[in-house]
């Protein structure tokens, strides 16, 4: 490539350096995309929505750091996080949209599904920083406890009937391994940093707590494809015990998960904060109806 | 008043086989803090195996060239300096 | 033997000055002043953009968005560690900025109102600051040299990315070919604003020309962009919104109007649409981050205390 002509790059064409890619059909290669017989295809795209809106809608709230956050190093970090759940968003939508079989993509699914049809858990979407609703040690509780639990699932579903879910969890449990490092080093350093930072860190799980219980509370298409999220329970309260000690946390009583009639995240019932972050996401893809982007 | 966190030194190991090569500075609290940084900012395209970090202050540097009073007057001084990346093949130059 | 000639010798021969090499004062405050000012622009530039990435239309869009903005901050952080090789502090230079007595370009002034705007950027803008950048790859200071050579490798896809969205929407519908157009009406001039005021009143130009800390003039670059610029607006199908731009077959260049220059000095001295807007947003990152540098900063003494302790006992 040439330097002394900056158009040129317009028409040389590097797409390994790209740090995003394009075609991401293509992203797991040499994965079986046939629906396997065994899994139920309904059942199976509602647990790709599950696990992708989960990832999308964690992604959208990481990414409300970028320009804010407390140094430059850390804005960096933040959005390789933020990167990396949305890459996994993007399969698991499409894989969904394949499952499906009604010609719907990733960003039919991502921008013109109503909240009712969102199934992420409550965690991923309340407000935890910069903006109203948290701090920076909120964002890093949540962190914590959001990846220690994916870590959990995707590290079950390995071995899922689903080829390309499979692939998805196995390509994502590196990732999420280096998220949940990133937030267990930063808990451990604000708890046991000044005072005012232990101070912060202590609300931050203290903001975070109420919406544990969801995560370790099984959908019914959850139970019936053989993943019971109840499970995971122990090896996310070891990972968190060992943290909240080396921090000089105490970790909080149990609370029991507030739900609607029973109901919560992976059914469609969500928080307040929910239909603020869709109505900003999806505006400008709804307000020009078949445009190409 | 500010804290401001002290300067690090990275060197990357482009691929196996080939020394590491300082690629630039960058601010952390901590040794730990500093690899992890380091990672996020000088590799983000997957440009190295393996990642050192050095505090900047640890660094003892002789003068380029001893002998030449040219260089003589800061030689008291490290002064930090970055040399990013090798310079690429295809990039005119220099 | 005269440092100051050895130093004028090793520029004039474009050998580079490396950090522990003897040089002016000038050149060194010349220096940081033009390497902070580059970086505060990387820094505050990540703000117009950064503006629509919760909203991008696509997620496809939404990742390359997001990973450009990211590299701007990584493109901060490069040169602020040039400016570190200098004897400049970055904590320093943050306070410059977020007091006021640095300037960042003024570019970043102008706020960003659709989503073509992503694309006008990379295209208009970035482009602009590629012709700025790409003669600083052989900048005298070695460090500054270095850091613009992988700055411009990166800025190269940015510039690619934002071409390629505009030729997206140019083929899409009605309303996204208006939208292209009426965002590079609005950044057509502030673009050429970019390469700073004529030749005739720009006040640094020669020093830094001789010590090659600058290596064209701004009418040059000027120049330089408008031609290659027009075949990218033909290609895109986009109107330049300027009456006065032809060929002129004599001088083998664009003739073409000049900048509201009145303009470009009310956004230098603070009165752009967001000058107060984007300085405030680096404040209080900066001022908010504080708690958090402070309790990273104190852990860490406390972990060296736990190890001294520890060092002593054994």
């Amino acid at each position: 490539m040439s330097f002394d002509n900056a158009y040129e790059s317009l028409i040389d064409h590097e797409d390994t350096h790209w740090a995003f890619g394009t075609g991401f059909s293509e992203a797991l290669p040499g994965v079986d995309r046939e629906v396997p017989s065994t899994v139920d295809a309904p059942d199976l795209f509602a647990y790709c929505l599950m696990l992708g809106d989960d990832a999308l809608v964690l992604s959208q709230r990481l990414a409300e750091w970028c320009s804010r956050a407390p140094e430059l190093e850390e804005d960096v970090a933040l959005a390789n996080i933020a990167l990396d759940l949305l890459g996994q968003a993007r399969l698991l939508l499409t894989r969904a949209g394949e499952v499906e079989g009604a010609g719907r993509d990733e960003d039919a699914l991502a921008y013109l599904r109503d909240e009712r049809e969102f199934r992420n858990v409550h965690l991923a979407e309340i407000e935890c920083g910069p903006l109203a609703g948290g701090d920076f040690a909120t964002t890093m509780a949540r962190l914590l406890v959001f990846s220690s639990w994916k870590i959990a699932q995707y590290s079950r579903l390995r071995t899922f009937d689903d080829p390309v879910v499979a692939a998805v969890a196995a390509k994502g449990l590196k990732e999420l391994a280096y998220h949940r490092d990133h937030a267990a080093q930063w808990v451990v350093r604000l708890g046991d940093g000044t005072p005012e930072s232990h101070e912060r860190m202590r609300a931050g799980v203290r903001r975070v707590w109420p919406y544990l219980d969801e995560l370790f509370t099984a959908h019914a298409v959850e139970l019936r494809l053989g993943v019971d999220s109840a499970a995971f329970r122990a090896e996310v309260d070891g990972v968190l015990d060992a943290v909240f000690a080396a921090a000089r946390l105490e970790r909080p009583e149990p609370v029991p998960a507030a739900r609607v009639n029973g109901r919560a995240g992976r059914d469609g019932v969500h928080t307040e904060a929910m239909g603020y972050l869709l109505a900003e996401m999806q505006h400008v893809h709804r307000s020009l109806p078949g445009a190409t982007w | 008043m500010s804290s401001s966190w002290p300067l690090w030194e990275v060197f990357v190991r482009g691929k196996r086989g080939l020394n590491h090569v300082h690629v630039g500075s960058l601010h952390a609290p901590d040794a730990e803090m500093a690899v992890r940084n380091a990672r996020d900012v000088y590799t983000r395209r997957n440009e190295g195996v393996s990642i050192w970090v050095v505090p900047a202050s640890a660094i003892t540097a002789s003068s380029p060239d001893e002998k030449d009073p040219f260089f003589a007057p800061s030689g008291d001084k490290v002064y930090r300096h970055p040399t990013f990346y090798d310079i690429p093949e295809d990039v005119p130059h220099l | 033997m005269d440092l100051e000639a050895e130093f004028e010798r090793t520029v004039a021969a474009e050998h580079r000055v490396e950090p522990r090499d003897w040089m002016p004062d000038g050149y060194r405050k010349t220096l940081i002043r033009q390497i902070a000012q580059h970086a505060h622009s990387e820094i505050i530039g990540m703000q117009p953009e950064g503006n629509w990435i919760s909203r991008a239309p696509s997620l496809r869009r939404k990742a390359i968005l997001l990973a450009k903005v990211q590299d701007e901050a990584g493109h901060g952080l490069y040169l602020y560690a040039a400016t570190e090789t200098l004897g400049a502090d970055r904590g320093d230079l943050t306070e410059y900025l977020i007091s006021g007595r640095q300037k960042y370009s003024s570019i970043f002034n102008y706020p960003t109102l659709s989503y073509a705007d992503v694309g006008t950027i990379g295209w208009l803008v970035d482009g602009a600051a590629i012709c700025n950048q790409v003669p600083l790859c052989r900048t005298s200071y070695g460090p500054y040299a270095r850091a613009m050579i992988r700055i411009c490798k990166e800025e190269s896809f940015h510039q690619r990315q934002g071409y390629e969205l505009l030729m997206t929407m140019m083929r899409g519908t009605d309303a996204q070919r208006a939208m292209v157009q009426e965002s590079v009406d609005r950044f057509w001039w502030p673009s050429l604003m970019m390469f700073g005021p004529p030749d005739s009143e720009s006040a640094n130009t020669e020093q830094s020309m001789a010590w090659r800390i600058k290596r064209n003039t701004n009418d040059e670059l000027r120049q330089k962009f408008v031609d290659m610029t027009v075949p990218q607006a033909e290609k895109l199908g986009v109107t330049l919104p300027d009456p006065a731009l032809k060929w002129n077959e004599e001088r083998g260049h664009h003739d073409f109007g000049q900048p509201d220059w009145d303009e470009f000095w009310q956004v230098v001295k603070g009165n752009g649409p967001t000058n107060a807007q984007r300085v405030a947003h680096r404040r209080k990152a900066h001022e908010d981050g504080e708690w958090v540098r402070a309790a990273a900063a104190a852990h860490a003494a406390k972990r060296s205390a736990d190890a001294r302790a520890i060092g002593q006992s054994a």
